[in-house]
């Protein structure tokens, strides 16, 4: 036997992967049935796709059909993979990947919002600062008493982060993120 | 009885949900089920025990009921059926789900579940069984009311047998299987829209593929279980298309037989232990088309060098195989048989210069010409090599099915015996579980009574499922179990020496049963045969031998299994065995070639 070709020690081809991560918002249409998401979540950590964000809710009651959110990354072909793998699931209806429609449509990405659910305790002049930076980023007082406020925001992810990294020094105390949702431009809905 | 059948004609009416389970096997051309009683699946037992139309056959294990459904569908191309009772009896059949949908096997497991009352409380055998099963089923269902449960069924069988087959499994807790409501048959049952599998290709890319197949130099067909899975009918266009065309044409293992091995652009299988002349038109071909295969880790060899030069066809009814290993030029997305169809079709309408193939078919001789699978033989201990050889000879004019577990044995299975017929090769591809072909053959046999059928077992996988001797004994399936004993988890102890310095960690079978008496023991027949010149009558003597027999093969302990791909090499970069390499290589093998052997 040619020692020469003593390969390494593994029964598994292994490849580098090459090509650079791109993030991606995945508008999945399903039946709304017991089990569909773990179907859904289960396929990612099976596959070992990655999940930065999932929101999903009935999104029309009578023909009982859920819209699951999912923001994603990966390389172009495990990002083609993750679309093909979601279709195979048998109450997967359709599968759009909302950044390729945006692209496709002249757009440069699709619609994305978050809304944040933000609790702020303290006195003084922290307490007034935190409630005069929730007017300029938009924000409204859903509780309040004289010890804490929580902050209602909406906006992309970007403008959550920034409002939550300020408010940190201003006595943060908790967070609640409800994920992004999304809608594609313009007068389509997902299924055309 | 009359009444019962009577009743079992008509549309929806009013029934139990054990009656409802039965009823629909029946409606979906169930005649045989493979399982084991419980007391989640009672009720079930009670309507079987019942009725003649559908025979149930008691296996010893749950798992031996999953190979068997699995054994009698690949060789019957029909839907295979177990039946197993709660929580162990689920868990026991989670390795031929998972060995099912790796290989595409259309399987319906009907498991029990405790009462609906009392799930989640960690009742007697309760087991989240599709929460278990939700990864290695095609999908999976709990029935939460009796008025459901006749159209899951049919739906099981529907999506467990049409797209790309694979494995379903029904929980129906026991108070589900007790309760009275109303049966559906199929014909009336609704179909859930999402799924939709693709059968008809779209005829833009297949007129695509033709272009480039037709202007073609060194064109390779790789073929795969998907044809075996379309029916009989994509082997017999598979076959035509090889003729109208002179493509050479290569096939992974769950391919075989698809092509028949005596046929003149045969290669041989390709991959890990594929033969020289498959592995290297593949790696030097300028136009390959893979029909129903996906490029699993044990065909490609080092990704990066998969056959570098060569654009690629691929037809595949699972859009998820497209792009999943290897880019490919031309996607098709269809039933293979229907693609053949419309290749053959559109191949016969124009026309080729067959004489352009004729340098890359002389090269591809040159290549047979190094013998690959060459081996040294030996008048005093038997090669394993030679037994398959001589077990072929001696089966090759009955109607014959192999099933095999899963090792060395195997692959010198693939390697020498030939398949002439699709179907009659059972063995586990992708997920590799030791244990499977000897409950295979008895779910062949099953299907299959009057045809021989012989697991080509190793010593120790065949130990895995071995109680199964039992089920073939009670139910007078004739199943021949030909063991190729060496002493040695081979392909484990391979793997040692080529990778881990010939340490033989716990691969060597110290404590083995005397096979003779253990078929004794079951009612089988026990053969031992250790010399080459006493096979043949021995083989024979097995053949002839009526009922289930287990024939212990001694043969060379320390032979190995080659050519080889060694892992992170390419398909040219293959090992041979030792004497093939000093022989006289032929002058054809190109420069490059003949460096890396």
């Amino acid at each position: 036997m040619n020692v020469k070709l003593q390969p390494p020690a593994s029964a598994y081809f292994i490849t580098k992967e090459t090509e650079s991560a791109e993030r991606r918002t995945l508008s999945v249409l399903v039946d709304n049935e017991p089990g569909v998401l773990a179907r859904v979540i289960g396929l990612f950590s099976g596959r070992g796709y990655n999940i930065e964000s999932l929101t999903v809710s009935e999104t029309e009651h009578e023909k009982h059909l859920s819209r699951i959110t999912i923001v994603t990354s990966g390389p172009p072909h495990v990002l083609e993979q993750i679309r093909h793998q979601l279709e195979r699931i048998v109450p997967v209806h359709r599968v759009v990947d909302l950044n390729l429609t945006a692209l496709s449509k002249g757009h440069d990405k699709p619609i994305e919002r978050e809304l944040a659910l933000v609790k702020v305790a303290g006195t003084g002049e922290k307490r007034v600062e935190a409630l005069r930076l929730c007017e300029a980023f938009r924000g409204t007082v859903i509780d309040a008493n004289t010890e804490h406020f929580i902050f209602e925001i909406t906006g992309r992810v970007s403008k959550i982060e920034q409002f939550i990294a300020i408010m940190a020094p201003l006595g943060l105390i908790e967070v609640c993120r409800t994920g992004v949702v999304a809608l594609s431009r313009g007068a389509e809905g997902m299924l055309e | 009885m009359a009444e019962k059948n009577g009743r079992r004609e008509a549309g929806a009416r009013q029934m139990t949900g054990a009656e409802m389970v039965v009823q629909a096997l029946i409606d979906n051309g169930v005649t045989d089920i493979f399982g084991y009683p419980g007391g989640a699946v009672l009720p079930i037992y009670d309507e079987i025990f019942q009725q003649e139309t559908v025979r149930h056959i008691l296996v010893r294990h749950e798992q031996g009921a999953g190979h068997m459904a699995e054994g009698y569908a690949r060789s019957t191309g029909r839907c295979g059926v177990m039946l197993v009772t709660s929580g162990p009896g689920a868990t026991n059949a989670v390795t031929p789900l998972q060995d099912a949908l790796m290989d595409s096997i259309p399987l319906v497991c009907i498991a029990g579940q405790v009462p609906t009352s009392v799930i989640g409380s960690d009742a007697f055998q309760e087991c989240d069984t599709v929460g278990v099963t939700r990864p290695c089923t095609k999908h999976n269902w709990l029935v939460r009311h009796v008025d459901e449960l006749s159209e899951v069924m049919h739906e099981a069988f529907r999506i467990a047998t049409t797209g790309r087959p694979g494995p379903v499994l029904v929980d129906i807790p026991k108070d589900i299987q007790f309760a009275t409501g109303t049966y559906i048959p199929p014909s009336a049952a609704r179909r859930r829209t999402s799924y939709q599998p693709a059968t008809r290709s779209r005829a833009d890319t297949v007129r695509e593929a033709i272009e480039l197949l037709r202007n073609a130099k060194k064109p390779v067909i790789y073929s795969g279980g998907g044809v075996i899975n379309s029916g009989l009918e994509a082997s017999h266009l598979l076959r035509e298309f090889v003729q109208i065309t002179d493509f050479p044409i290569t096939s992974t293992l769950m391919g075989l037989g698809a092509y028949p091995a005596s046929g003149e652009r045969w290669l041989g299988m390709l991959g890990m232990h594929g033969t020289y002349e498959a592995n290297m038109a593949m790696h030097d071909c300028d136009v390959m088309l893979c029909v129903g295969a996906r490029f699993d880790d044990r065909i490609t060899g080092r990704l990066d060098a998969f056959s570098p030069h060569s654009r690629k066809i691929h037809v595949d009814i699972d859009p998820s195989s497209i792009n999943k290993i290897v880019h490919v030029d031309v996607p098709i997305i269809g039933d293979c048989g229907h693609v053949l169809e419309d290749m053959v079709r559109l191949w016969r309408a124009g026309s080729a210069d067959k004489s352009r193939l004729k340098p890359w078919l002389e090269q591809i001789d040159s290549w047979k010409a190094r013998n690959c699978l060459a081996y040294t033989p030996n008048d005093d201990v038997i090669m394993p090599q030679y037994a398959i050889q001589r077990l072929y000879e001696l089966t090759k004019d009955r109607k014959t099915f192999i099933t095999t577990e899963v090792g060395q044995h195997q692959m010198w299975a693939a390697q020498f015996y030939g398949f002439e017929e699709p179907n009659r090769w059972m063995t586990s591809g992708g997920l590799g579980t030791m244990g499977y072909g000897l409950p295979a053959a008895v779910g062949v046999a099953a299907a299959h009574p009057d045809a021989l059928v012989v697991d080509i077992a190793g010593d120790a996988s065949v130990q895995m499922t071995m109680q199964e001797i039992s089920t073939a004994i009670q139910y007078d399936l004739p199943v021949k179990i030909f063991i190729l004993n060496n002493h040695y988890m081979g392909m484990v102890r391979q793997w040692q020496q080529l990778l881990h310095g010939n340490r033989l960690s716990h691969s060597y079978s110290e404590a083995l049963p005397d096979f003779v008496k253990m078929a004794e023991a079951f009612g089988a027949t026990g053969i031992h045969c250790a010399k080459p010149d006493d096979l043949d009558d021995a083989i024979t003597q097995m053949i002839e031998t009526p009922g289930p027999v287990i024939f212990d093969c001694e043969v060379a302990n320390l032979a190995n299994c080659f050519p080889m791909i060694p892992s992170g090499k390419a398909h040219n970069e293959m090992l041979l065995p030792d004497e093939a390499s000093d022989d006289a290589v032929s002058k054809a093998i190109d420069r490059e070639g003949a460096q890396l052997v």
